[in-house]
């Protein structure tokens, strides 16, 4: 028990200094793909609070998922989910993840992603401005720590 | 002694894979460093569209053709509009027909400058992703100060445009297009005249021009191999006709056209520059008028609804041709759509490019075309609840079953 809270303990230092995210394309337009690369670009530059995109999903401890969920990337997207180490949170970026939106009532749809995963944050905006999906990080962030004190 | 024999094996990249913006699947198979076969699976981003827009008014299936790509957010809609117009014979005011050059040039400066950012990250040269894309935000703020949005820009309206350029405006737009030459001028050149650019992208994925016009390559791609072949001076739409420029071929440049990965970064600085110049045309030339044909929209939709026959609207993206097709039949959504969009065309040219190059050349072969997958795919059977790759064979035979079934 003793153990398992220094570990916790360790992981909210952690967090407080990176969170590294894994961003997913479910089937998206491209409009918050572009959106998410410009928050890390000069203008927004989330990278200054230790927030980077990273390359493999076993690295991360958010996981940006863009896009409606077509049916052929539903097994890949839970695959990689399940990929993730714990503890984890989803976020949602865009408005046809989180509702289908212009895409609503289409045959190859599987979504919305809160069908497919347990999201935390949804990030609204078709596509949400850098500003926004930088807040959506923060409130993960959020979770993920008060998760920790929790445990 | 145990004799070896030299066996070739495969590589999947993707759909998920860090190098890869989009969900697109490769297979490669490989023989030592070099790449001998190539197969690429779309489908991916498959979301039904031109289905669903048969089930919307015509005013809703612009923003549904807005979302085909998020960064062909202008041209998906404009083509969907130039072929509504042309079935509906709506004749487009002058003025409109600036504002909209204005609006398209806009979306290839940010779709160009985005791209390099890209190209250049593929070969890790990250410092000069940052910098297009700081350059890139300059012209976002353009355009968000035009039409009120970053990406998905709303504008396009069946007739016209939604939003007018104020003469209050031009100044700001005057003062962007002079700090953009600058900074294009910069990119210039870090990205030509830097060793390590040349290095990694002279004589890589090189596409013939003899391959190009084979396998009907497209926009820079294929103007790049050497193909002068532009939609906006080869059948002129909105104002092209009126503005002064010429087909981009690296042979400006340079003089010579070798159809590789340096001379596609060639064509697309190039067109930024040519971008910046039709503006400033645009503004000079615009006549004063109305900007839509039919304000009202509860009256357009009147008049659509009764609509009958078949129209085509081809446009120059950022990535070549884009090609929309619709029929009307007199009712309150289109009977059919068929969008093909530029990479579609783009693909097939991956295959001569890929064969024969290292394995470290993939990501910024692949990326020289500036392949747009949720633009592409829209080509998948479903049935029964599951998705089917149909290839060639199966769909000569279902062809054929289908001629049978016609001509009982």
């Amino acid at each position: 028990m003793r153990g398992e809270c220094v570990i916790a303990k360790g992981l909210v230092k952690s967090f407080k200094k990176a969170l590294w995210v894994y961003h997913i394309n479910s089937g998206s337009c491209n409009g918050c793909d572009i959106e998410i690369i410009a928050s890390l670009c000069p203008r927004y530059d989330i990278e200054r609070f230790g927030i980077k995109l990273v390359g493999s999903p076993r690295h991360a401890d958010v996981l940006l998922i863009t896009g409606p969920v077509s049916r052929q990337m539903v097994d890949k997207v839970k695959r990689t989910y399940e990929q993730m180490p714990d503890p984890k949170a989803v976020i949602c970026v865009g408005n046809c993840g989180n509702t289908g939106d212009v895409f609503y009532e289409s045959y190859n749809l599987v979504g919305p992603v809160d069908k497919i995963l347990p999201v935390d944050v949804y990030v609204i905006g078709c596509p949400p401005r850098p500003e926004n999906i930088i807040y959506g990080i923060s409130k993960a962030w959020e979770k993920l720590e008060t998760l920790e004190t929790t445990t | 002694m145990t004799t070896t024999s030299r066996t070739t094996y495969q590589i999947p990249i993707g759909p998920i894979h860090p190098a890869l913006k989009e969900p697109v699947n490769f297979s490669f198979e490989i023989d030592g460093e070099k790449i001998i076969n190539v197969d690429v699976q779309l489908g991916h981003v498959h979301r039904s569209i031109e289905w669903a827009g048969t089930k919307r008014n015509f005013i809703q299936v612009l923003y549904l053709a807005e979302r085909i790509c998020g960064i062909c957010s202008y041209c998906h809609p404009m083509s969907l509009a130039l072929a509504v117009e042309r079935a509906a014979h709506i004749q487009v005011p002058d003025r409109a027909e600036y504002l909209r050059v204005v609006h398209a040039e806009l979306e290839r400066i940010a779709s160009h400058i985005l791209w390099a950012g890209v190209a250049a990250h593929e070969i890790g040269f990250d410092s000069v992703l940052f910098l297009t894309w700081q350059v890139r935000e300059a012209v976002l703020d353009l355009i968000e100060y035009l039409t009120g949005n970053r990406i998905t820009k709303g504008i396009t309206m069946i007739g016209g445009v939604r939003r007018d350029i104020t003469a209050e405006m031009v100044p700001r737009i005057h003062k962007t297009l002079q700090d953009l030459k600058k900074q294009v001028e910069k990119l210039h050149h870090v990205m030509l005249d830097d060793s390590t650019i040349q290095m990694r992208c002279r004589n890589c994925g090189v596409l013939t021009k003899e391959d190009a016009l084979k396998l009907c390559a497209v926009g820079p791609t294929a103007r790049a191999s050497g193909v002068r072949k532009d939609v906006r001076l080869d059948q002129p739409y909105f104002a092209f006709g009126d503005l002064d420029f010429e087909y981009t071929t690296p042979d400006v440049l340079t003089g010579e056209v070798n159809g590789d990965v340096y001379d596609r970064i060639i064509v697309r600085l190039l067109e930024v520059k040519q971008s910046i110049d039709l503006i400033e045309q645009c503004l000079d030339r615009m006549p004063v008028g109305d900007i839509v044909a039919e304000p009202k929209i509860p009256a357009l939709l009147a008049t659509l609804n009764k609509v009958t026959g078949e129209g085509i609207g081809r446009m120059e993206a950022p990535r070549g041709e884009v090609f929309h097709y619709v029929r009307l039949t007199g009712a309150e959504s289109l009977y059919s759509w068929k969008v093909r969009a530029p990479t579609y065309s783009n693909i097939l040219p991956w295959i001569p490019m890929l064969l024969g190059q290292q394995i470290a050349d993939i990501p910024i072969i692949a990326a020289s075309i500036d392949p747009c997958m949720s633009c592409t795919n829209r080509v998948t059977l479903v049935q029964n609840n599951q998705s089917t790759m149909v290839d060639g064979e199966q769909l000569h035979r279902l062809s054929i079953e289908k001629t049978r079934r016609l001509r009982l």
